[in-house]
């Protein structure tokens, strides 16, 4: 992180505590908001000035935080409502740039959408998808969606019966709007060139226009056929 | 008028029995079903057959309001003992629901004062109190200064207790 950032941090629970000691030790300035007594007692005898008792839903907490010269707000406390509210007030009402919450309950998440608090942080979602991760029956992995942007980025195992195994890069026939963009092998990845030839085992990163995941499924996936 | 009441303490239940007896239909959404009791409060018969509707669910959950009516809502009131869950639901029944009168407690005036002017109608209990405390406290001043005659129909002694 090259550039010092004023970050405000609601919830001093394990994430908020450890997230806010990473901060502070990259150089930059943390305030980290409890709400809890006995909690904030604990960690201020880490964190000592960096830490601040109070309701971080209620505005005059925030404002004696320093919100409006916030570069960021993180909401992480325990509650789903108190991180969509802290967040909402930060971006609308105090023009803070950028805010990520965390998502306690995953059926929360389309709330949290609705209100436009974005991006989102839900560990149940991120064992989610490392469960996915480790059982290749599931095909394909999303890595990284930039739904705005109109781009993913997904990771495919390539199995015996794929189409793509044995061909030569330079020979794929890539969906228009999608790129091979680097190959996990046996342990170690790297970029591959026109003359690499994919194998049975390999997994493929790709990034790709949304609209042409299934295609890329197709050409990739197990049966190896493409329309 | 289908009125959705989120919330059945003290001040949703009493809503709910006077909307009801106003002639509205009225269902309740609380997480507590022990609330339930609490709307038959003086009732000598049953809430339901007093044709109220009461769901047992968390506020949160779609599923929950889905079941509780908010799709044919007329008014919803947002009545929990939390305020941010009041200004988070009753965001979702206007901009996912479309039901056409929302109104949310919100105990915090200042939370209260900027949802309003976000265009969220608020009802802040303690602004009220705050103002009616307020008056009182100036009357018993003026009072004191000698600007106000004591209050009527008491004498000089009982008023100096």
């Amino acid at each position: 992180m090259a550039e010092r950032m004023y970050v405000i941090i609601v919830g001093a629970g394990k994430v908020g505590w450890n997230l806010a000691r990473e901060l502070l030790e990259k150089g930059n300035e943390v305030t980290l908001i409890e709400n809890n007594r006995e909690r904030y007692l604990t960690v201020e005898q880490e964190l000592e000035h960096n830490v601040q008792y109070g309701d971080a839903s209620e505005l005059w907490v925030l404002e004696r935080a320093g919100i409006s010269r916030a570069e960021m707000v993180i909401a992480v406390t325990g509650d789903d409502e108190d991180n969509m509210l802290i967040c909402q007030v930060a971006k609308e009402k105090y023009l803070v740039d950028r805010t990520i919450a965390r998502v306690n309950n995953p059926r929360n998440r389309e709330h949290f959408e609705l209100l436009g608090i974005k991006p989102l942080v839900s560990a149940t979602d991120l064992i989610l998808r490392l469960i996915e991760h480790e059982v290749p029956e599931y095909g394909l992995i999303h890595l990284l969606d930039l739904p705005e942007q109109r781009l993913e980025i997904i990771e495919m195992l390539l199995q015996d019966d794929s189409k793509a195994t044995g061909q030569r890069v330079g020979d794929l026939e890539m969906p228009e709007g999608s790129l091979l963009i680097s190959v996990l092998r046996e342990g170690s990845g790297f970029v591959p060139n026109a003359d690499t030839v994919l194998q049975s085992g390999d997994e493929i990163l790709a990034v790709l226009d949304p609209t042409v995941e299934e295609d890329l499924t197709a050409y990739f996936g197990p049966d190896g056929q493409l329309d | 008028m289908f009125v959705l009441i989120v919330g059945a303490g003290r001040v949703g239940s009493s809503l709910a029995r006077r909307m009801l007896n106003d002639g509205h239909e009225v269902s309740c959404l609380d997480e507590d079903p022990e609330s339930h009791a609490r709307l038959e409060i003086e009732l000598d018969r049953q809430w339901e057959d007093m044709g109220g509707q009461f769901t047992v669910g968390t506020a949160l959950e779609i599923e929950a309001l889905t079941a509780a009516g908010i799709e044919r809502a007329d008014v919803f009131v947002a009545s929990t003992d939390g305020d941010n869950t009041n200004i988070v639901i009753s965001q979702i029944a206007k901009r996912r629901f479309n039901v056409p009168t929302v109104i949310a407690r919100v105990l915090d005036p200042y939370r209260a004062e900027w949802y309003e002017h976000q265009g969220l109608h608020t009802i802040c209990p303690t602004r009220v109190a705050i103002e009616m405390l307020s008056n009182e406290v100036r009357t018993a001043a003026a009072r004191a200064a000698g600007e106000l005659p004591p209050p009527g129909g008491v004498d000089a002694e009982d008023a100096d207790v």
